[in-house]
């Protein structure tokens, strides 16, 4: 559960500072998927880091599973980052020259998961994203741009989040193999009932949502429920 | 994070650039080698000059005129070369210095030395039956000068193991046959056994006559160069060598001891002199080595820096996925250690290689203390703290936003 409240963020600057969000408020339930969807400038990333714990707001309060972490410290945002957070970036950021497994093994090292364990996440982490158990001993620079993405799917599933975050999943990808990572997270959205929040600036990648927001110099301009929602052919990708 | 993940991310970190890792290890080896090689080196240095020392006699103080003062003016005519000892000062010294255990005076002088066609010029000293006692000089063949052929002036010689080689010819014997010193000859009664030590002063190319021979016939004259007595223990060392020094003082009617026309040498002094030239020769050459073990540290810090920014974006991703400060900057610092530490094991087997080759080859009698081996782990361990401290404080400082933007 996400209830976000009045929230500002104001960068320190020339000039008074610049103002990325200027009053923001939505709550966002267990289960959705919901699309954020904005062109650059609209304060859609600082929204983003916020929402992530990478960042506060400047006022304003940010209600995660009834926790406000709005005043957090560093170290305070880092727990909940790692307990509570799943992220999906646009470039990957897979550790080169490390397995599948050690890549998705990573954030179980920070939250002190048994060594023992931590395959046995990561294997099930990989399975639910649909990439081959044959990949898994592979190095993360040997697979293609979508079987990497769903690596990094892996890993941001992996610590059992309340949230994932998903950061123009689709950026670096070509739109067929973007079709498809899409449609992992609604698989995941609709099997495992994981509450995932895309940030893209494409309306094609947005509609795979149920629900939009649209955000523009730094206020919601709109905020509905999809209802021409593409159904992805997410078949199977057992790739 | 347990210890077992940050070491398995350091080797895989630091594994992922062999080629660098490789060469910032290098610099440490180097600068951890020469230290311990250096120290080795050094204290070999420092223990072969000791027993060099302890060699020419033990428990041993000896008297050599010295500087002349008068009122007002001073000279100085060089140790041993002044001539203010005289032969009644040695029997003085040998009659009433009852603690002494014995008493060889000496005159020194260098010859030209003959023998059936060859010759040699080297350093002759009259001397007496004490001699052997209190220089540790052993006789090989034959025997030494005896007190008799002090008293009726014996033209009798005894050879250093050197000097018969250089007369004789190597292994020929030598006893019975004559020499002539100055022109004067002398039959050969011994020859000394070689005490080792080389070049200049060495005590096997040597010949030694009776005393009263050598002021005789050699020198003309009665004065001594050197008077050496043998003290019974290092205890009495002191106590002697005051006894010695007011004897001379009262002989020579001088009541400064500073205005001394002698000086009473202990071999302790003598010890702890040439030690403490060889300790600062040791620190030197340690400091220089030093500076090479700085220089690779700051290697270190180099490749880390540089690391830290080629992995910046990792460091943003590690943040996003949970890591605390806390756990990039032990990230950091282990992998700037685990280099110092690896640096340092080899260079710690490469130095007491070094040390071991010296030794091999005959050039020192080098050994590898423990607490060099100790002091030099501990500076490599120091040296990844204090140079990787700064880049894993920067990565650590690193904000995720930023880092995962970095391009």
């Amino acid at each position: 559960m996400i209830e976000i409240t009045d929230v500002t963020k104001t960068y320190q600057g020339g000039d008074g500072g610049f103002q990325a969000l200027r009053g923001v408020s939505f709550s966002i339930e267990d289960g959705e998927f919901v699309a954020i969807m904005g062109p650059s400038g609209s304060g859609k990333s600082t929204l983003m880091h916020i929402l992530g714990a990478l960042d506060t707001p400047t006022t304003g309060t940010y209600f995660l599973d009834s926790k406000d972490v709005s005043g957090f410290s560093d170290d305070e945002l880092a727990d909940i980052r790692r307990d509570k957070i799943g992220f999906v970036f646009q470039s990957f950021n897979l550790l080169p020259r490390t397995t599948v497994l050690r890549n998705v093994m990573l954030p179980l090292i920070y939250a002190g998961v048994h060594e023992a364990e931590r395959e046995k996440y990561a294997k099930k982490a990989l399975l639910a994203t649909g990439l081959g158990e044959e990949h898994f001993h592979h190095l993360s620079n040997q697979l293609s741009g979508g079987q990497i993405q769903r690596v990094a799917i892996a890993r941001a599933l992996v610590n059992n989040p309340t949230l994932i975050l998903a950061d123009e999943p689709t950026g670096n990808l070509d739109t067929k193999t973007g079709e498809i990572v899409l449609g992992t997270f609604q698989k995941l959205n609709q099997e495992q009932g994981r509450t995932i929040i895309l940030i893209t600036h494409e309306p094609d990648v947005a509609e795979h949502a149920e629900r939009i927001i649209h955000i523009r110099d730094g206020l919601i301009l709109s905020d509905s429920k999809n209802h021409k929602r593409q159904a992805t052919h997410h078949t199977s990708h057992h790739a | 994070m347990t210890t077992f993940d940050i070491l398995q991310e350091t080797y895989t970190a630091l594994s992922a650039n062999k080629a660098r890792s490789g060469l910032t290890v290098l610099g440490i080896v180097i600068g951890i080698s020469s230290v311990i090689a250096m120290v080795s080196i050094g204290q070999g240095a420092q223990g072969s000059i000791q027993s060099s020392i302890q060699s020419i006699g033990s428990n041993l103080i000896m008297v050599t005129p010295g500087t002349q003062q008068g009122p007002g003016f001073q000279v100085s005519a060089g140790r041993g070369s002044a001539r203010t000892l005289t032969q009644g000062d040695a029997d003085a010294v040998m009659k009433e210095i009852t603690g002494a255990q014995a008493v060889a005076p000496e005159i020194s002088g260098r010859y030209q030395v003959t023998s059936k066609g060859k010759n040699t010029n080297t350093s002759v000293i009259g001397t007496n039956g004490s001699y052997p006692e209190v220089r540790n000089v052993e006789v090989d063949d034959g025997v030494f000068i005896s007190d008799d052929n002090s008293r009726s002036l014996s033209k009798v010689a005894v050879l250093g193991p050197t000097t018969r080689d250089d007369l004789f010819g190597e292994g020929v014997e030598a006893v019975g046959q004559p020499i002539r010193i100055k022109g004067i000859e002398f039959k050969v009664i011994g020859i000394t056994r070689s005490k080792g030590g080389s070049g200049f002063g060495s005590q096997d190319d040597m010949i030694f006559v009776p005393l009263t021979s050598a002021q005789r016939f050699l020198a003309g004259d009665s004065y001594v160069t050197t008077i050496s007595v043998k003290a019974p223990d290092t205890e009495s060392m002191t106590a002697i060598q005051e006894q010695i020094t007011n004897l001379l003082l009262d002989r020579h009617n001088i009541s400064d001891p500073q205005a001394a026309d002698f000086s009473a040498m202990n071999q302790q002094d003598i010890v702890a002199t040439a030690s403490s030239i060889t300790q600062t020769f040791t620190i030197l050459l340690a400091a220089v080595a030093g500076i090479s073990l700085v220089v690779g540290g700051i290697g270190i810090m180099n490749m880390m820096l540089t690391t830290v920014t080629e992995r910046t974006r990792e460091i943003g991703l590690r943040k996003a996925i949970g890591a605390k400060r806390r756990d990039i900057n032990l990230q950091f610092l282990t992998e700037a250690v685990a280099l110092t530490f690896v640096g340092g094991l080899i260079g710690v087997a490469l130095g007491w290689g070094i040390s071991f080759a010296v030794k091999y080859a005959g050039i020192l009698e080098t050994k590898v203390s423990l607490s060099s081996v100790l002091l030099a782990f501990g500076v490599s361990a120091a040296i990844g703290i204090i140079f990787g401290y700064y880049p894993a404080r920067r990565a650590a400082a690193l904000n995720p936003i930023e880092a995962l933007r970095y391009e």
